[in-house]
């Protein structure tokens, strides 16, 4: 591992002060460690910011909640108002990593987890995310695993988060601060999309920290589900997952809200899809439509064709689970 | 557990190990587990693949199932940490390491200790009471010689006798 220095923020305005392009905010470390040890990190600061104020989970004056960047994942998953009212996100949780893990990841870190494509881990192979310029060794390499939409000539690499499916479909804002001030991005803009600038993941700037996410109010009515396919039944990322909040009444979907985790470059929610569900009757034909659309543009890799198919599945059993009278 | 020279760059960390104080100027680099095994000579805990992928490091900070070997020995100012040296002795073993033997619940035994602080752990957790929601619970604790079976037939052991 290369050297660093390492010091402990006692305060926001303390962190923000030490921060810059060659540090590191470490919270739980489940990343960062990991990826120092790989080499793929190689700051020149480690900054602990373990000691701020943000790990609570506040309620917001409109019912909505506040959650700290700094509130563990486990607790989060476990907490009874997220339980009540985002069981979408208790469930997306719980089914991530192991509880181990889940102790120490912080809200903040996961949402800034790594691609876990195996070229971006391993600093001999070509990687633009990792090496701007060095070229992509998933495209024709082993991309099983990695994305199917959202992809570019340049990096084809997949969100790994559960988490951050569940906070698409829940439309959470994120909160940041910075030198210049504070900033609140709706998740929907706060990743980007890999283009010609894989190295760039999202619209954090150099020194921002991320402060809290809220979620607003839950919606009246409404029914969720995560649903996670995997190669094994526990502690292994997405193939693909799908993040489904809908509200049916007098037998129409009058509100629906869909992320797909796992086939995208970014945790992917797609308006046409809602759109096509929104206002209809909830049956199979609906759902395989929706899902036809939501693989439209889908570009399979050399090995990830099965994705289209999956993703596809994944989506109309969801939507069947989340819509199906109890 | 003495005190070590003050090197450059050195991060000094004062936290508790098995209900004994320990301060250290520490590496930056020096994670939990190493700084566990290599400084304080408490090699109960093991290194398996050193990325928190198989759980053989599993220690407890503050009370909660940590992975070691992804944390840096220097974020640990006043935590309380507990590692397998602290929870029995062989003339009096905690409940959980007496299951362990009487089941059979390993094989090689290098897996095991962290097995045993994950399944400590996982008694204060909310789990479930099937032998699935505790294999489910114990997921990141992998096991190469498959004692998986017998692992669980131990927790469940004692989760049993505790109600």
């Amino acid at each position: 591992m290369n050297s660093f220095t390492f010091s402990r923020a006692g305060s926001i305005a303390d962190a923000l002060r030490r921060s810059g392009s060659s540090v590191r905010f470490i919270a739980g470390g489940t990343t960062l460690v990991d990826l120092m040890k790989l080499d793929v990190e190689r700051p020149a600061q480690v900054v602990d910011i373990n000691a701020l104020p943000l790990a609570e989970l506040t309620r917001t004056p409109d019912g909505g909640l506040n959650i700290g960047a700094l509130a563990r994942n486990s607790d989060v998953a476990h907490h009874p108002d997220v339980v009540r009212d985002y069981p979408l996100l208790a469930q997306a949780l719980r089914s991530g990593a192991s509880v181990q893990l889940r102790n120490m990841a912080s809200t903040g870190g996961n949402l800034l987890q790594r691609t876990r494509c195996v070229y971006f881990r391993d600093p001999a192979m070509a990687c633009n995310k990792r090496s701007p310029g060095s070229g992509c060794a998933a495209i024709g390499g082993f991309n099983r695993n990695l994305a199917i939409l959202g992809t570019s000539a340049h990096c084809v690499a997949t969100n790994p988060s559960d988490q951050n499916v569940a906070l698409a479909a829940l439309e959470a804002t994120v909160h940041l601060a910075g030198a210049n001030g504070e900033r609140s991005v709706p998740i929907g803009d706060f990743y980007l999309l890999p283009g010609e600038t894989p190295e760039r993941e999202t619209i954090l700037e150099p020194g921002e920290l991320i402060t809290s996410i809220t979620l607003p109010p839950p919606a009246a009515g409404a029914r969720s589900i995560y649903l996670k396919l995997r190669d094994r039944a526990s502690y292994e990322f997405a193939l693909t997952s799908a993040a489904v909040v809908v509200t049916v009444s007098d037998g129409t979907m009058q509100r629906a809200r869909v992320a797909m985790g796992g086939v995208g470059t970014k945790p992917w929610r797609n308006l046409d899809v809602e759109s096509s569900l929104q206002g209809q009757r909830p049956t199979h034909e609906r759902f395989t439509e929706a899902a036809r659309i939501l693989l439209n543009d889908a570009k399979p890799q050399s090995q990830n064709g099965f994705k289209v198919e999956l993703a596809k599945r994944c989506l109309v059993h969801a939507l069947s689970l989340a819509t199906a009278v109890a | 557990m003495g005190s070590q020279e003050l090197r450059s760059g050195g991060v000094e960390v004062a936290f508790t190990v098995n209900r004994r104080p320990v301060k250290l100027v520490v590496d930056p680099r020096a994670t939990l587990l190493d700084t566990l095994r290599d400084t304080l000579g408490l090699t109960g805990t093991k290194k398996g693949c050193d990325h928190g992928q198989c759980g053989a490091c599993t220690v407890h900070v503050d009370g909660r199932r940590v992975n070691s070997c992804l944390s840096f020995a220097a974020m640990h100012e006043g935590s309380t940490i507990d590692t397998i040296e602290g929870l029995g002795t062989p003339d009096n073993l905690h409940p959980m390491q007496a299951a362990f033997v009487e089941r059979d619940g390993f094989q090689c035994g290098y897996c095991t200790p962290g097995q045993i602080m994950s399944a400590v752990a996982l008694l204060a957790e909310p789990c479930g009471q099937l032998d699935a929601d505790v294999a489910e619970c114990m997921s990141g604790n992998i096991c190469r010689c498959g004692a998986y079976q017998n692992i669980v037939a131990a927790i469940q052991s004692v989760r049993k006798a505790k109600t």
